[in-house]
């Protein structure tokens, strides 16, 4: 989901990136008032944690690999403000030393990535902590935002593409989001696997993080709130209201309605032939919906075949 | 993968290398300003662009094969980005546009990357003020990055080589455990490295 140079424009450059440093400065505060200095060298080994763990790739079907972004999973370690900074300096240096996702779409990249992938994610997973306690309501809390927040980064910049008018939102919206609604499913399973494997090798490392971030005051929740719903009003919003008549040109125009369904092959609902709704992106956003649910009730389940019973408990 | 695979030519001397780095920065980050805002009727400017790439590219003396195959390594990701653009109206045009625009932008950060340390773009950084925190959490992390990497790949391998299995179950869940040890062994890499920062007179 790394967005290269070249595809936003001006005007998205300009917003992405003072969204961004907003949301930085916001996180670099929130650590350094509740970061003891001895975790000060952690943030620097997380962060190449991270980037080691997204360079070992996993078997998907087909062939084909995907790879960790843990967004999520440095949430549930860290706490919210670190998961930000530690997505920010991985996502600088793979811009600055591997040419990896653009400098112009830096700012793109770590509001999708690490707050609105990072901070929202890390919402849900309170929400869902907040009904579901224990090891298995940990496992099953993270697993399923870290699917949440795969598909909320992949929204988001689809709707960055389309406001920068390189790709229309009736193409951008239904192709990442399917795609990403899969990809999701793997990050979910790997986040889960991950905390599970930490929970029986280090569950003081588990243990440690809820009671430093119980203590995030209003002012942060605030400010990210703020700042995540800024961007999807400026990016998601527009487009949110007006797409069934612009896909349905588009559709006419080059018949691709067939194409454009390829992606969406194995998602929770495979084909579009939901009753009544013709257009890709409705049914994009109802596969979207069900989806929630049903994953929702299989990390449910995933956490219940990972953990055993009498595991114990580490909050 | 070699652990210095991606900056290994940024310490090479020529007169390229010896610009100092916030010249560099600058230069780079003008170049890909510009490249962005060109329009496509103006495509001229993109073959000025990459004239001016590859002179810098001949100047920095810099293995030719090596930013090939960076370049090469890294235009799947610009091609699956840019495929989307196909299926709207005047696809192939705004195709061509992006892909031209991207690569020229991927060349201009690759030559900035391997002709220069990146210790020293931390410093330009750090004089511009980007926060104290967030150099010092750049700078580790750019010195443990491929003693972590090598890390993963050494428990990678050694599982490898006592398990049998090649079921995919059995691939995820060894995959989960290795990232889940990785990360016990970082944090406690961090306390020994602040302890060792706080013996040599950190703060």
């Amino acid at each position: 989901m790394h967005i290269p140079d070249g595809f936003l424009d001006g005007k998205t450059i300009a917003a992405t990136g003072a969204l961004a440093a907003g949301g930085v400065a916001v996180a670099l505060r929130q650590v350094r008032r509740q970061l003891p200095p001895r975790k000060v060298p952690l943030l620097g080994l997380a962060a190449a944690f991270i980037f080691a763990a997204q360079m070992l790739n996993f078997p998907v079907a087909g062939g084909t690999s995907g790879h960790l972004v843990g967004g999520v999973l440095a949430a549930v370690l860290l706490g919210p403000g670190a998961a930000v900074v530690v997505l920010t300096a991985v996502l600088i240096v793979q811009c600055f030393l591997f040419a990896d996702g653009g400098v112009t779409a830096l700012g793109a990249n770590i509001f999708n990535m690490g707050v609105v992938g990072g901070v929202g994610g890390y919402a849900i997973y309170r929400v869902v902590r907040r009904v579901f306690t224990g090891t298995r309501g940990l496992v099953m809390a993270a697993a399923f935002a870290a699917w949440c927040a795969t598909a909320l980064s992949a929204i988001s910049c689809a709707g960055q593409l389309a406001f920068s008018g390189t790709v229309v939102w009736s193409v951008a919206f239904p192709a990442m989001v399917n795609v990403h609604l899969l990809i999701g499913l793997g990050e979910a399973l790997i986040t889960a696997l991950v905390i599970v494997a930490i929970a029986r090798a280090r569950p003081a490392l588990l243990a440690a993080t809820p009671e430093e971030d119980t203590s995030l005051g209003y002012e942060p929740v605030l400010l990210f709130g703020l700042l995540i719903s800024l961007g999807l009003a400026l990016f998601v919003a527009p487009f949110a209201s007006s797409w069934p008549d612009g896909l349905e040109k588009v559709a006419e125009r080059l018949g691709f309605a067939e194409h454009a369904a390829d992606p969406v092959l194995g998602a929770p609902i495979p084909d579009y032939a939901v009753p009544g709704i013709s257009t890709a992106g409705m049914a994009t956003a109802l596969a979207g919906l069900i989806g929630t649910v049903v994953v929702f009730g299989l990390a449910f389940v995933l956490a219940r075949v990972l953990v055993p019973k009498s595991a114990p408990e580490t909050s | 993968m070699r652990p210095d695979f991606f900056d290994r030519h940024s310490r090479l001397d020529s007169p390229i290398h010896r610009l100092p780095a916030s010249v560099k920065l600058a230069a780079a980050l003008v170049m890909v300003l510009g490249l962005v805002m060109v329009t496509a009727e103006r495509w001229p400017a993109f073959v000025v662009a990459g004239v001016l790439l590859l002179g810098v590219a001949v100047a920095s003396r810099i293995p030719p094969g090596f930013l090939v195959k960076r370049l090469l390594w890294l235009e799947p990701f610009v091609l699956g980005v840019a495929f989307l653009a196909l299926f709207q109206p005047d696809g192939g045009r705004v195709f061509a546009v992006l892909v031209t625009r991207s690569t020229l932008c991927l060349f201009t950060m690759i030559l900035l990357s391997s002709t220069t340390p990146f210790a020293d773009l931390l410093d330009v950084l750090r004089r511009v003020r980007v926060p104290a925190l967030l150099i010092t959490t750049l700078a580790l992390m750019y010195r443990y990055l491929f003693v972590l990497v090598a890390e993963a790949e050494r428990m990678r391998r050694a599982r490898a080589s006592r398990t049998f299995t090649s079921r995919r179950a059995q691939l995820w869940k060894s995959l989960g455990t290795v990232i889940g040890q990785l990360f016990v062994r970082s944090t406690e890499r961090a306390e020994r490295i602040y302890a060792a920062m706080c013996a040599r007179g950190w703060r």
